[in-house]
């Protein structure tokens, strides 16, 4: 185990049949919060579902923290130090909040020391202004949204995969959960990816940014020159570039 | 199904107290149960003739079969249409150790159990790969595989062999109960007795780290993974525990109706079994009861009322067909929603203007959807 802390993302080749998702990504996220962005179907979540194990590259070798990042199997990774949020939001409805978060805690198997204080601080740092023990179910889309940033940051996550967390949010609430995003590296220490369409909370969150489009990197670094970019406000815009 | 709940949802503000522990509200449910549960064991027998006695004890046998379709169902997500085959090799493993050996009936029911379980979580090997229809239709067909396999074996009847079973006794002596449970009514006792020790069990589960899991996993499978739960083991875990507790009901059966045949388990049973299930509500424990109860008791009744039992397949029909439409979560959920409304109503129209002490709005902190609702 060497003592870097970041992710080394190397040829990363994602098919599904004909279509190629993702197109030998190579990018270095490093300490802090990175943005992800791109046009719909450009190849994010793909990413996401790479790191997760749901998706066997096709090609490709991501190294995390020094780690063979893909040899561990996917259920494996929570307890490694993977968490994510999904663009559907997935609280589980019928658990209570507590519950929602200490599910994350057991099975990724924490040392319960103080597992009931571990899970109670993450709510709050999530800013939940709820009753613990309310189910899911009773909550309001962006009080969801919080439990599952909640379950992200239980524990000691290494690398916190946070999949359009806003979607469909109101903008007070955005703000509030970009406040949120912003306190998870100095909180916790885990390196923290962001894919989101709402380029203010990702300029608010994210010091770098790395754009996909159609599979391929085109453009990465600092938040406000990469949104700049001709080349990534074309892609936005829909332009080709390429003849 | 998520949809209906999601209708009842509630602005949670904060001004909520920050940590509620259960409550006196939460030691009210044990009460009550405790108190149906003496009721069911000491005066029930009393009141009923040795028929209904019978009914009832068979009431508790597919209680438990019901409660283990519901944690797969209603807990995991599976649907598995072969539980009363799972049933089947309960009561026929129990029978050959009943012959076979003089063991005391627990332990008896405990072997029924543990192999049962070995056997039952093969069959939901497919569910690693399957879901929905397709593993309805798996289980289904392994159902009709293991009918045709018990048809052709024969129960045990005293015979001997590994098969325990002979063809050409003529006096087939009758498979044993436990000497303290050796009456009818006794007997009806100690079903309800393993059954609660059943619903125990599978509280125990829901209640703790596998409950969890499993409503993760009936939610989203991606979710549990990325929560860092082992799917697969928690998936086969849930058939474990079902066909275990299935094959502790066929032990209890073997006892209750002393002679067992291969034609006591047909294949479509299963799918009348999943029918009354989803009727009696798959989410709760009480549903399992509710099921059970629509099961067996309701043949029973039309039995002696003169009237063909054939008419529960249309009713039964149009039961699913209801809580498809109106009531995802069953008969347990709807009936006691359905009576508080009914009784908020009645006491509108008959005592108008006079406020009820006390009860009336504690009970309805949890309930804000009818809050409000139901001018009149």
């Amino acid at each position: 185990m060497s003592g870097s802390r970041a992710i080394e993302v190397d040829g990363l080749t994602v098919r599904f049949g004909g279509v190629t998702s993702l197109d030998g990504m190579s990018l270095t996220f490093e300490d802090g919060t990175c943005g992800l962005i791109g046009p719909n179907g450009a190849g994010k979540t793909t990413f996401f579902n790479v790191l997760s194990g749901f998706v066997r590259p096709a090609g490709g070798t991501v190294r995390a923290f020094g780690e063979d990042l893909l040899s561990i199997v996917h259920f494996r990774r929570a307890r490694w130090g993977v968490r994510r949020t999904f663009q559907t939001e997935q609280a589980i409805e019928e658990l209570s909040v507590f519950d929602n978060v200490a599910l994350v805690y057991e099975h990724a198997k924490l040392s319960g020391a103080s597992r009931r204080q571990d899970v109670l601080g993450a709510i709050s740092f999530a800013g939940l202004e709820v009753d613990p023990y309310a189910t899911v179910r009773t909550l309001g889309a962006g009080e969801r949204r919080l439990v599952e940033v909640a379950r992200a940051v239980v524990g000691r996550p290494k690398l916190v995969l946070l999949d359009e967390p806003a979607a469909g949010l109101p903008d007070e609430e955005t703000e509030h959960l970009g406040e949120v995003i912003r306190r998870i590296p100095e909180q916790t220490g885990a390196l923290t990816i962001l894919v989101d369409h709402d380029m203010s909370l990702v300029s608010a969150c994210c010091e770098t940014t790395a754009v996909l489009d159609f599979g391929k990197l085109i453009a990465s670094g600092p938040t406000a020159e990469v949104l700049r970019d001709d080349r990534v406000i074309r892609a936005y815009l829909g332009t080709a570039e390429f003849q | 199904m998520a949809d209906t709940h999601t209708a009842g949802r509630t602005a949670t503000g904060p001004q909520r107290p920050p940590l509620r522990r259960p409550d006196a509200r939460s030691l009210v449910r044990p009460a009550v149960i405790a108190v149906l549960l003496l009721f069911v064991l000491f005066a029930l027998p009393q009141l009923l003739s040795l028929y209904y006695i019978g009914a009832m004890t068979q009431v508790a046998v597919y209680a438990i079969v019901a409660l283990g379709l519901g944690v797969l169902v209603g807990r995991v997500g599976l649907v598995s249409l072969g539980q009363v085959a799972v049933l089947a090799i309960g009561a026929w493993v129990a029978a050959r150790l009943l012959f076979a050996t003089s063991l005391p009936y627990p332990v008896v029911l405990l072997g029924a159990g543990v192999i049962t379980m070995v056997l039952g979580t093969l069959i939901g090997l497919p569910a690693l790969r399957l879901r929905g229809l397709y593993l309805a239709l798996i289980t289904l067909m392994l159902a009709g595989g293991i009918t045709v396999a018990l048809a052709t074996t024969n129960f045990p009847n005293g015979g001997s062999g590994f098969l325990g079973y002979n063809g050409s006794s003529v006096h087939i002596p009758p498979i044993r109960r436990p000497s303290i449970a050796a009456s009818d009514p006794a007997y009806f006792r100690y079903s309800v007795l393993v059954a609660a020790l059943m619903f125990l069990l599978v509280l125990a589960h829901i209640r703790t780290r596998p409950g969890r899991a499993w409503a993760a996993i009936r939610q989203s499978e991606l979710t549990a993974l990325a929560a860092g739960i082992n799917t697969t083991l928690y998936k086969l875990w849930a058939f474990a525990l079902a066909s275990f507790i299935t094959g502790v009901a066929g032990g209890v059966l073997a006892g209750a109706i002393h002679y067992l045949y291969s034609i006591d388990f047909p294949t479509q049973d299963s799918i009348t079994l999943l029918a009354v299930v989803l009727m009696g509500g798959a989410y709760s424990l009480w549903g399992a009861v509710v099921a059970a109860l629509l099961y067996q008791l309701l043949p029973a009744l039309l039995n002696n009322w003169g009237v063909s039992s054939d008419w529960l397949t249309i009713l039964f029909g149009i039961g699913v067909l209801q809580v498809l439409t109106t009531a995802p979560a069953g008969l347990a959920d709807q009936v006691p929603k359905d009576l508080g409304r009914l009784g908020r109503l009645l006491r509108r129209r008959v005592l108008p203007g006079r406020v009820l002490p006390g009860r009336v709005p504690r009970k309805r902190l949890r309930g804000p959807s009818q809050s409000g609702g139901g001018a009149g």
